[in-house]
């Protein structure tokens, strides 16, 4: 294990901090709350001379992922933020990105979408874009963006992947909260995340290439294939970064995180901030005998079904928690790509639906207790609002 | 023209490494009417060459003067703009 320096640390600073870290060539980023503070304090240490990057101040998150879109195919490293409505102005050239395979990394401090306007956090802006072919990955606490942010880079760069990576955190809950971080040594960072090696740029001039040209009905679709299975490469890949990863910080990773599942009965499925309130209460009742049990993913691109699942058959019931509404759908998008992957798998565990926390209503220890006593009590209904005054 | 590649074969995001290979893309397949030249009214003023966004408009020297010598079909996509612009009546669409 390396050395490492405490910090006292937001989820915004963690992001920042690994980003001065990797010290990456180029950062285009646009102000929004909550990701604000990311790239305040970003362009702080651009000031300062902590890092080399070229810092592009764009006019909107449309210019700035097209910026970081050039400096990337351009043959540099390029790194971003952003939240909610940036999130969705970025979203055609989002895709862009990934469709045309030029890794890079944005930190999102989720946040819901309009309207009416709320800057709190959800996860309505990361689902709007969760099937635009970015590698998303989800983090509890300011430690786990921290570190997600380092691993991404050398997820997005690999050969075999060259996707981009959306490191995901819960709005001012997570990016504004301070909590104690570890942060190694920069050097420990840059000899991890090595020197960007990608075979074909723009600025090769010894091997010319055209970035971004038509594909009409004759290589469109092998394309688009070409980037469903680098996703599913990236299944393969992810361990072995997380592996390497682990050596370093001790820990361990993985498309999941339970806790206190081995002889559960009924379990909750939930991602970032919740699941690190959910804990707390998973402590409290099981003081009281009741054998309840979480499931942290930690990815949904790639979504880790085989992974997902084979912890949720360990339970008779489940609850699985969204923190947005996909509006006409019976329940939320996680619930359901879990709900398909368990039929397929003929598991037999009973879902059920949450959606919560929305626009940062806050989600209480109660909430999730009385989530758990239902799964208890077998209570049948599908799709569950929490927290609303219905 | 070669044969379709697969997933497996071609160059990932779409990315085109061999400069210049437009020219394997024949989109005169797109046209449904091209132009024809009569050479015999073409006077060299050279509008048409000008004007074609493709670069379809051959020249060259005819009884020792600059003319049209013809169309590159293979390439011609028919937006009929060399038409519009001749002043002399020596390229229809047909």
């Amino acid at each position: 294990m390396s050395d490492t320096t405490k910090k006292a640390f937001t989820g915004a600073d963690a992001a920042s901090w690994a980003m001065k870290q990797i010290n990456p060539d180029v950062v285009a980023a646009y102000p929004m709350t909550p990701q604000t503070a990311i790239v305040q304090n970003f362009a702080r240490y651009v000031a300062d001379g902590l890092v080399d990057t070229e810092y592009v101040t764009a006019e909107s998150e449309h210019s700035v992922m097209s910026a970081t879109i050039g400096a990337v195919a351009a043959g540099g490293r390029a790194m971003t933020a952003t939240s909610s409505a940036g999130l969705a102005l970025m979203a055609e050239m989002v895709g862009v990105a990934s469709g045309l395979r030029l890794p890079m990394v944005m930190a999102v401090a989720n946040r819901a979408l309009s309207a009416p306007i709320n800057i709190h956090g959800d996860h309505s802006d990361v689902y709007l874009v969760k099937d635009l072919g970015w590698i998303q990955v989800f983090s509890e606490d300011p430690q786990e963006v921290y570190e997600n942010m380092i691993m991404a880079v050398r997820i997005s760069e690999h050969p075999d992947i060259q996707l981009p990576v959306e490191v995901n955190q819960d709005g001012f809950i997570t990016s504004h909260a301070v909590e104690r971080v570890d942060v190694l040594e920069d050097a420990t960072v840059q000899e991890f995340v090595g020197q960007k090696k990608l075979d074909k740029y723009l600025l090769d001039l010894e091997h010319p290439v055209t970035i971004g040209p038509l594909e009409l009905q004759d290589y469109y679709f092998e394309t688009q294939k070409q980037r469903n299975d680098a996703m599913f490469k990236a299944m393969e890949v992810i361990p072995q970064i997380e592996a390497e990863f682990s050596k370093i910080t001790g820990k361990i990773y993985g498309w999941l995180e339970e806790y206190r599942m081995d002889d559960a009965e009924v379990a909750i499925v939930v991602m970032s901030s919740t699941a690190g309130t959910a804990k707390g209460v998973v402590d409290a009742m099981r003081e009281q005998g009741k054998k309840v049990g979480l499931i942290k993913p930690r990815y949904i691109r790639p979504f880790p079904a085989d992974a997902l699942v084979a912890s949720l058959k360990k339970v008779k019931r489940a609850a699985v928690m969204d923190r947005a509404i996909s509006f006409g759908a019976e329940g939320g998008a996680l619930f359901n790509e879990l709900s398909s992957a368990m039929y397929q798998r003929d598991g037999q565990t009973h879902m059920q639906s949450i959606l919560f926390g929305l626009g940062g209503r806050d989600i209480t220890p109660a909430d999730i207790e009385g989530i758990f006593q239902g799964l208890l009590d077998g209570d049948e209904q599908l799709i569950k609002y929490v927290g609303v005054r219905e | 023209m070669s044969p379709l590649k697969t997933a497996r074969e071609i160059p990932i995001g779409g990315m085109i490494v061999e400069p210049g290979n437009s020219l394997n893309y024949h989109t005169g397949s797109w046209a449904s009417k091209q132009p024809r030249l009569d050479i015999a009214k073409c006077t060299g003023c050279a509008f048409c060459m000008n004007y074609c966004p493709d670069d379809c408009i051959k020249s060259g020297q005819v009884d020792g003067q600059f003319r049209a010598t013809g169309i590159k079909y293979e390439y011609c996509k028919g937006c009929g703009v060399c038409v519009a612009v001749c002043k002399f009546d020596a390229l229809k669409m047909e």
